[in-house]
């Protein structure tokens, strides 16, 4: 199997740990990863606040550049460019109005032609989780982990149509493949605050504070996401947010990349699990066989 | 040779403002077959109408037109007019030259011609009318009623002392409906069973009122006056006559199963009456559950019942029996809110609905009279009550506001607070709707003299922490965000059409809307009244309602149809279809496109080849004369009598005719 990869700005800077466990994951299952030539930004939350046009336009020129390559499905580990992604592809499915100016903006035709999907959804729907269960040479032994889906991964529902929107599933259920535990909890779908995490820490220190907080109720362990800004809130911000509610938190935040690379049997500074905030490299020896 | 006449009204300045109304009348002259033209201000009033008779009898007139207003006003006005001059009714038309010419011209000049050719087009109809007769039907002095709550049983009371016999068909085992299951009513808090259950006794006693109970409709043939109705008395397995309601088989048997009526909350047995004031009060045994039935086992009951009234060899009776009219009384069920995850999808067993309430508030229900945390048993403390669940959701319920559960949700509040005054209830509302009479009062005394906290905003989540749930929502008055533990989460759900509402509808030939609401004849002057003659509506069947205005529906729907028992024969309008045997080829293209199911096929022998064959038949009764058929027909074969092919093309060749003035 072969899927045209788009990493976003995120997987290349800041989440570079994101993009390394991926690659090493989907080699691993069999997925042959080819990245887009010349992506750029899709845009994320700043070009459609400032202009629809462009909010548009540029995660269509990405589709276009990945059409380009011949492949028909192409995969975007961001949470953050697979909701732009979608979006855009609908929304200039739907308006033909705006198809054409993104068309004569771009200086070239929009096919729709290629799938955009997530790397969970590759790893629960096209490969499977029997097959992943089959694959594991290091189960998590229990381990209790909190899944986070975050708020793009989602919703709207109608776009992206990937999992339930009030208590969706994939990532609770490749933790119970891979041997964890995987908790029933409320805050799944709560916001942590996104890019506010900049504009307005506040905001940010609140609301991922509430998702934590809820995370050790539920008796966890671990928190596994997504989405590089979830990570980075609830990871980055989390010494200031225990400091903030005078409560010890501890709770490592992973990709669910570097948990599934783990139980395949890579080693944690391969997989990026050094490049942490908050250390999981005790909890992680405890509990790995 | 037709002798018409043609009479052009002023109508005061309506039409003789636009209209040149005496040059229509001096070129009606010219008119093929026209023998007499009047011109007069008020063609409809008395001096008027006189006009027309004068000159029928004066002038051996055999056909009359008159040019004025919409036949959906006066034509009955002036058939009327015609007949006390001797003539045929239907030898009688219309022209309209003002909703039709004055009220939509400015040019007098354009308008006076159409109007002459409006005038035109009558008399070539009018020659070729004929003077069909009206028909008449006899009247079964019988109504039935499908449904046995509030208001099945009120029409069924009015119709009784009216003087004529009603028949309630009610599919559980008891009338009462959901009435029956609560607690007190808004806003006099009245015990629901203690106004209902006299009501219920009424009912029984009553001569004139036949109650088949655990039976369903199956089949409605025929029409107005004249409906055969095939029913299913469902077995019991206990003979009606002998038990005497003890209770001595109920006590007895062993199985016991979740309870329908307590909403699940609390358990039956497998033979049981549904509450205690059951009407009829004899019990009836659930074939699903019952050891004898299913494998032979037990059977106490029988060996107990000092009737020897249990028979377990009962078999369904089917009975059919002719009624006049039919009232459809069969009411509603509730949304099933578990498709909402922000409530959880239905998996917090603290988490209910306002039925589920009316069953812990209700004294004789599964929780004595409290109002408990359904997950352990415990009284609720906190309460908090989320209206409008399913109504007013265009994406994931039903559009419409449900009209009861602002009432029924204040009521609430205030029989928690009765129950346990420790108690603290919220309401999350979009608005309030108290619109009755002492509604309003109702609401502001709960909130002032109850301290209930209403919030004017939406719940965005309910979850659960340490065995209580949290409920988050906002305060949009305030502005502010508010997160409340409750024990106990109570739901407003949805009034909804029953699921099986769309098989009855078409059983009885009556439409129904996208909420499979039935639909009414018209939503503002015939509310009870279905296009269906002789079917009538009443109760949430037809739009979601509260006691008082079901109460009035069924009193409603009563009248009109003692009104049609009242005939000893029921006129049918003669402007129907008529099948030509001779052309028809049976191929019944009109039978696939007759809305109101009026054409069968008919087994004839025909006349020429002796053999048989298969022709089209219209039932006269059930013909509205809409004339689909007729476009249907191929060979021309169907012709609708009052607008026979014939006269329409007599129109169109008046119309297109060269009357010399150039057009």
């Amino acid at each position: 199997m072969k899927v045209a990869y788009y990493p976003g700005c995120a997987l290349h800077a800041t989440a570079k740990e994101y993009d390394d466990s991926c690659q090493l994951v989907f080699k691993e299952l069999g997925v042959e990863l080819q990245e887009v030539p010349g992506w750029i930004c899709c845009g994320a939350t700043p070009a459609h606040l400032t202009s629809h046009l462009l909010g548009v336009a540029l995660p269509c020129k990405n589709l276009i550049l990945a059409d380009e390559m011949g492949l028909d499905t192409v995969i975007a580990p961001c949470a953050a460019c697979f909701n732009r992604l979608k979006v855009a592809d609908q929304e200039v499915k739907e308006d033909l109005e705006l198809k054409k100016d993104v068309e004569k903006v771009l200086g070239r035709p929009y096919s729709g032609r290629v799938e955009i999907k997530h790397p969970l959804e590759i790893i629960v729907q096209d490969i499977g989780l029997e097959k992943v269960r089959k694959m594991v040479r290091r189960e998590l032994e229990g381990l209790r982990v909190a899944s986070y889906y975050g708020c793009l991964l989602v919703r709207p529902p109608e776009a992206v149509s990937f999992d339930d929107p009030e208590d969706p599933q994939s990532l609770d259920n490749l933790v119970t493949a891979i041997g964890g535990e995987a908790l029933p909890w409320a805050f799944k779908t709560e916001c942590c605050g996104a890019s506010f995490s900049l504009s307005e820490t506040d905001i940010v220190f609140q609301l991922s504070g509430e998702i934590l907080n809820e995370a050790v109720e539920a008796g966890a362990e671990c928190v596994v996401v997504a989405c590089p800004l979830c990570q980075s809130n609830l990871d980055l911000r989390q010494k200031a947010i225990e400091k903030r509610y005078r409560k010890r938190i501890n709770l490592p935040v992973l990709y669910f990349s570097q948990l599934l690379g783990l139980a395949l049997g890579m080693n944690m500074r391969e997989l990026g699990l050094l490049k942490h905030m908050v250390d999981p490299t005790k909890l992680l020896e405890k509990t790995l066989v | 040779m037709a002798r018409i006449g043609v009479f052009v009204c002023h109508c005061g300045t309506n039409i003789a403002a636009t209209v040149d109304v005496k040059k229509v009348t001096e070129v009606a002259k010219s008119f093929p077959g026209v023998r007499f033209t009047a011109d007069y201000r008020y063609m409809c009033s008395e001096p008027g109408q006189d006009l027309i008779r004068k000159a029928i009898r004066e002038h051996g007139l055999s056909r009359v037109v008159v040019a004025a207003c919409s036949p959906s006003l006066h034509e009955k006005t002036f058939q009327k007019c015609t007949e006390d001059a001797g003539l045929n009714p239907y030898l009688f038309e219309m022209a309209n030259i003002r909703e039709q010419c004055s009220w939509v011209h400015d040019d007098r000049e354009e308008a006076t011609s159409k109007a002459i050719d409006i005038a035109g087009v009558a008399v070539a109809k009018a020659h070729r009318n004929s003077p069909l007769q009206t028909t008449f039907i006899p009247v079964e002095k019988r109504v039935l009623i499908i449904g046995g709550g509030i208001s099945g049983i009120q029409a069924a009371i009015d119709i009784a002392f009216a003087g004529f016999e009603a028949v309630i068909v009610e599919r559980e085992p008891s009338i009462g409906g959901r009435m029956a299951m609560f607690d007190k009513t808004f806003p006099t808090l009245d015990c629901a069973a203690c106004i209902l259950t006299p009501k219920m006794v009424e009912v029984s006693q009553s001569d004139r009122i036949t109650l088949y109970t655990y039976s369903e409709v199956e089949e409605v043939s025929g029409y107005v006056g004249n409906f055969q109705v095939r029913i299913r008395r469902k077995a019991r397995l206990i003979n009606e006559n002998e038990c005497n309601g003890c209770g001595t088989c109920w006590q007895r048997c062993p199985v016991k199963v979740p309870s329908e009526f307590d909403r699940n909350l609390g358990k039956r047995k497998a033979i049981y009456v549904p509450f205690p004031q059951a009407v009829p009060n004899v019990p009836v045994i659930d074939r699903e559950h019952c050891l004898y039935v299913d494998k032979k086992k037990c059977g106490i009951c029988k060996k107990v019942c000092p009737f020897e009234a249990v028979n377990f060899e009962q078999e369904d009776e089917i009975i059919e029996e002719k009624f006049g009219a039919i009232i459809v009384a069969t009411g509603f069920t509730l949304f099933d809110y578990s498709i909402y995850g922000e409530y959880g999808y239905g998996k917090y067993k603290n988490v209910t609905t306002g039925l589920h309430l009316e069953r812990m508030l209700n004294s004789a229900g599964p929780t004595g009279g409290k109002v408990v945390r359904l997950s352990d048993g415990k009284e609720a403390e906190k309460v908090v009550f989320i209206q409008c669940v399913g109504s007013r959701d265009e994406a994931r319920g039903v559009p419409y506001c449900s009209r009861l559960c602002c009432m029924y949700t204040a009521k609430h509040t205030l029989l928690l607070k009765e129950h346990n005054p420790a108690a603290e209830a919220y309401v999350f509302y979009i608005d309030i709707r108290a619109a009755g009479k002492n509604y309003e009062e109702f609401v502001e005394k709960v909130q002032d003299e109850y301290g209930v906290t209403y919030l004017r905003g939406r719940v965005s989540k309910i979850f659960e922490r340490n065995g209580r749930l949290t409920v988050r929502g906002c305060d949009t008055l305030s502005g502010t965000q508010i997160e409340i533990d409750a024990d106990l989460v109570v739901l407003a759900t949805a009034l909804i059409a029953r699921p099986d509402a769309t098989k009855l509808a078409k059983m009885l030939h009556i439409p129904y809307d996208q909420n499979r609401l039935f639909t009414e004849a018209h939503p503002k002057l015939a509310p009870v009244e279905t296009v269906t003659t002789g079917v009538f509506l009443t109760g949430a069947c037809q739009s979601p309602k509260d006691v008082p205005d079901t109460v009035a529906t069924a009193s409603a729907a009563s009248v009109k149809a003692c009104g049609l028992l009242s005939h000893d024969k029921l006129p049918i309008e003669p402007q129907i279809a008529r099948v030509n045997a001779e052309i028809c080829s049976g191929c019944l293209a009109c039978k696939e496109v007759c809305p109101f199911g009026a054409i069968e096929k008919e087994e004839i022998v025909d006349k020429v080849s002796q053999k048989k064959r298969v022709i089209a038949k219209v039932t006269a009764t059930l013909c509205n004369g809409c004339g689909a058929c007729n476009t249907a027909c191929r060979p021309e074969a169907i012709d609708l009598d009052g607008f026979t092919e014939e006269q329409i093309f007599g129109q169109i060749e008046s119309l297109v005719a060269d009357r010399g003035d150039g057009k």
